[in-house]
């Protein structure tokens, strides 16, 4: 498990991310393997978020390279890619801390939004679609078919024509999800997916994860502060903390690393005044 | 015995209450009119200002105020003004279904409205003003409702939708049935153009930045005299003909033609349904597109821009599209109007025209069309029922306008139809769709708040 660089979906390399004085990621290295659910982990305000939005598009990093490997070969530097590129050319797709679904939508809307780009192609740039040929025909039906299959999949086929907004928050999470997926993602990742969610749903998203990994040829990277998620589901565990990378393995060698611990737990008076009587004071 | 005299004292010390704050309204009120009414400035018999008290005014609107605020208070108490308290909820369960109905029989008078009516010319102007502040209307509603883009300077395409016909007709002597399709497609070009530097506005910002440009294609049209003709404007723009059977007393005119007795009126009808066939245009153009992937991308960029790039959804390419099929709707609506003036001069192209077209759209209900047809004949049926009134009008308006948003702060359609359904239809509360701002506020809940 920990042999991450074997087979990997994507790499990270001496990625560093700067907003002006603040360096909120600094040479950051690891890589996730192809099929793997791969955790980031690390205090409040340890640049996770950061690394995410490198990823996905929305920071263009201060240094370092983003690299995606799909099944076949093809590779892209996520890094120059920019924006909705990500999405439609990559195929990574994101959820949000603070959800963001469109919540004056329905979930059948949500999922079918999703699939724009295909849909957009399927509609001939809108004027094919416009005019009513069954080419776009056939390509709705299949769009909402697929929204189907996964509305069902997340236990919310019953409320697929009520408001997003209107759902309950557990329900927005995994709508949330089931809509990333409905963009066909290689890569899907997650930004606090367990958050504000009560014992049996995380255990229903623990599920979620692992049918996506199970069935589905998606890979999966996840920011979790819940460590009954992470440590169940993950395959393999990065940590960071102040923006540098601390720990870098499968879930058991993580839960013993000793700076892991301190990172999270903080660390005894004693040492504290150790450190400040080699530093001198 | 007891429960009863609680009873009475819950009561007065709920007039008391009222009595506070009825007192604290017409305080207000005091403070605000003491000078806007309580004082008045005359030309002396010097030729300067003399000022001199009205007392009686004030302590009128004063008393008004305090009276009102009393009885809303004993009336209302802690409760808001809401529709749904004064409507009863069986009737509010059926609009759905009386809304439908409402439409097709809307658009059937609108059919039969010029053969009812065909010796009314007055009425069959109005009825074309109204048409063509619904075509006005569903165009912006692309960018507004749908889109989520607030646009002040809308009047722009409809001016360049009109210069287009008048100055092609003009140079060129292109007809009106070239003209219509060109005029469109020019202004949907500006429309374009405009989008590219607002891109990365929205809401308040993005409106000023529309406003500016409304202003400044006005301002060219006033400037550039060799073309335009400046303040001037351009006469005897070319009429419409019958698809080239012009309206005259001629031998080869329409009612020639058609063995009619000639009368100015045939072209005040035919242009009546020309603009009703535009906007019906207009109407199914819209309805379509909401249903297509595109105009579910533009409701989702009002919802959530950050959540579309994140699904790949090119929002460069969506904003424009919204910008270019609204501003060819107004391009359209504007070759029109110039074709049924026979003038045109930058003076119709003012502002006000674009904020008249908004309150529309936001009066109608964003997003809804057949509340934004509602409104428009509202508006500007009731600009003509209060002509008399003139100098009330603007009041008037205003009242209106404040009595509307806040009974029904949504518009007077305060529903959205999903797109698709995979069940039975059914409508979304208004309350949890975005609107074309900068913030989502809501009125309702930021007085619970």
């Amino acid at each position: 498990m920990t042999d991450a660089a074997a087979d990997p979906i994507l790499t990270v390399e001496h990625l560093s991310m700067r907003f002006g004085g603040l360096v909120a990621v600094d040479d950051l290295s690891f890589s996730a393997r192809h099929g793997d659910i791969t955790a980031l982990i690390g205090p409040n305000g340890a640049g996770k978020t950061t690394v995410f939005n490198c990823i996905t598009g929305f920071y263009k990093p201060t240094v370092g390279m983003l690299r995606l490997i799909h099944a076949d070969g093809t590779t892209y530097l996520l890094e120059r890619l920019f924006d909705f590129r990500i999405s439609k050319h990559a195929r990574v797709a994101r959820t949000f801390q603070n959800i963001r679904l469109f919540a004056g939508m329905t979930a059948l809307e949500n999922l079918m939004v999703a699939q724009h780009n295909p849909l957009m192609r399927a509609s001939g740039l809108t004027f094919l679609g416009m005019l009513g040929f069954n080419s776009f025909s056939a390509a709705e039906r299949s769009a909402v078919d697929h929204a189907r299959y996964w509305l069902d999949r997340i236990g919310l086929l019953d409320r697929a024509d009520d408001p997003a907004g209107a759902l309950p928050y557990g329900a927005q999470r995994r709508l949330e999800i089931a809509r990333a997926m409905c963009s066909d993602p290689v890569l899907l990742c997650l930004d606090e997916p367990a958050a504000g969610l009560n014992a049996r749903e995380s255990s229903e998203l623990n599920e979620l994860l692992l049918f996506i990994r199970a069935e589905h040829s998606t890979s999966i990277l996840l920011i979790e502060h819940d460590m009954s998620v992470v440590m169940e589901i993950s395959d393999h565990i990065v940590v960071l903390d102040y923006g540098v990378k601390i720990a870098d393995g499968g879930p058991d060698a993580v839960r013993d690393d000793p700076r892991v611990i301190a990172a999270y737990l903080g660390v005894a008076d004693e040492e504290i005044e150790e450190a400040h009587a080699e530093a001198g004071l | 015995m007891s429960a009863l005299s609680d009873h009475s004292a819950g009561r007065r010390l709920e007039f008391v209450t009222a009595l506070k704050r009825a007192l604290l309204s017409a305080l207000i009120a005091f403070g605000l009119f003491s000078l806007l009414i309580g004082i008045r400035t005359d030309t002396g018999p010097t030729g300067a200002l003399v000022l001199h008290g009205r007392p009686e005014a004030l302590a009128i609107i004063v008393g008004l105020v305090f009276v009102g605020a009393l009885v809303r208070e004993l009336i209302l108490g802690e409760r808001h003004l809401m529709p749904s308290r004064l409507l009863p909820p069986a009737l509010l369960a059926q609009a759905k279904s009386l809304s439908r109905f409402f439409g097709l029989a809307l658009l059937a008078f609108a059919i039969l409205l010029p053969i009812i009516y065909s010796s009314d010319r007055y009425l069959l102007d109005l009825g074309i003003m109204i048409l063509t502040y619904v075509m006005l209307g569903w165009g912006l509603n692309i960018v507004v409702g749908l889109a989520g883009l607030l646009d002040l300077g809308y009047v722009a395409f409809y001016a360049v939708g009109a210069y287009s016909y008048a100055l092609l007709a003009e140079n060129f002597g292109f007809s009106f049935w070239i003209c219509l399709p060109l005029a469109g497609i020019l202004a949907s070009f500006w429309g374009i153009l405009l989008g590219f530097p607002v891109l990365r506005l929205r809401g308040d910002y993005l409106a000023i930045v529309t406003l500016a440009f409304g202003e400044i294609i006005r301002l060219v049209l006033i400037n550039w005299q060799s073309l335009t003709h400046g303040p001037d404007g351009i006469t005897g723009v070319p009429r419409p003909s019958f698809f080239g059977l012009p309206f005259n007393n001629d031998t080869g005119s329409f009612a020639d033609t058609f063995g009619l007795e000639w009368t100015p009126l045939h072209r005040i009808i035919f242009l009546y349904y020309l603009i009703l066939v535009l906007a019906l245009v207009t109407n199914l153009v819209t309805i379509r597109l909401r249903r297509l992937p595109i105009g579910r991308a533009w409701e989702a960029l009002r919802e959530d821009e950050i959540a579309c790039r994140s699904l790949g959804i090119n929002t460069t390419n969506t904003k424009l599209t919204a910008f270019a099929m609204g501003a060819m709707f107004a391009g359209f609506a504007g070759s029109f109007f110039a074709t049924r003036q026979g003038f045109i001069s930058p003076e119709s192209f003012t502002f006000t025209e674009s904020a008249l077209v908004l309150a529309i759209v936001v009066l109608g209900g964003m997003g809804s069309q057949i509340g934004i047809a509602v409104a428009a004949a509202v508006m500007l049926g009731g600009f003509e029922f209060f002509r008399e009134f003139a100098q009330y009008r603007m009041l008037i308006f205003g009242l209106a306008m404040v009595t509307i948003m806040i009974w029904r702060p949504r518009g007077l359609v305060a529903t959205r139809t999903p797109s698709i359904f995979l069940g039975k239809e059914k409508d979304i509360d208004a309350e949890l769709v975005r609107q074309a701002r900068a913030k989502t506020w809501s009125w309702r809940r930021a007085r619970h708040d």
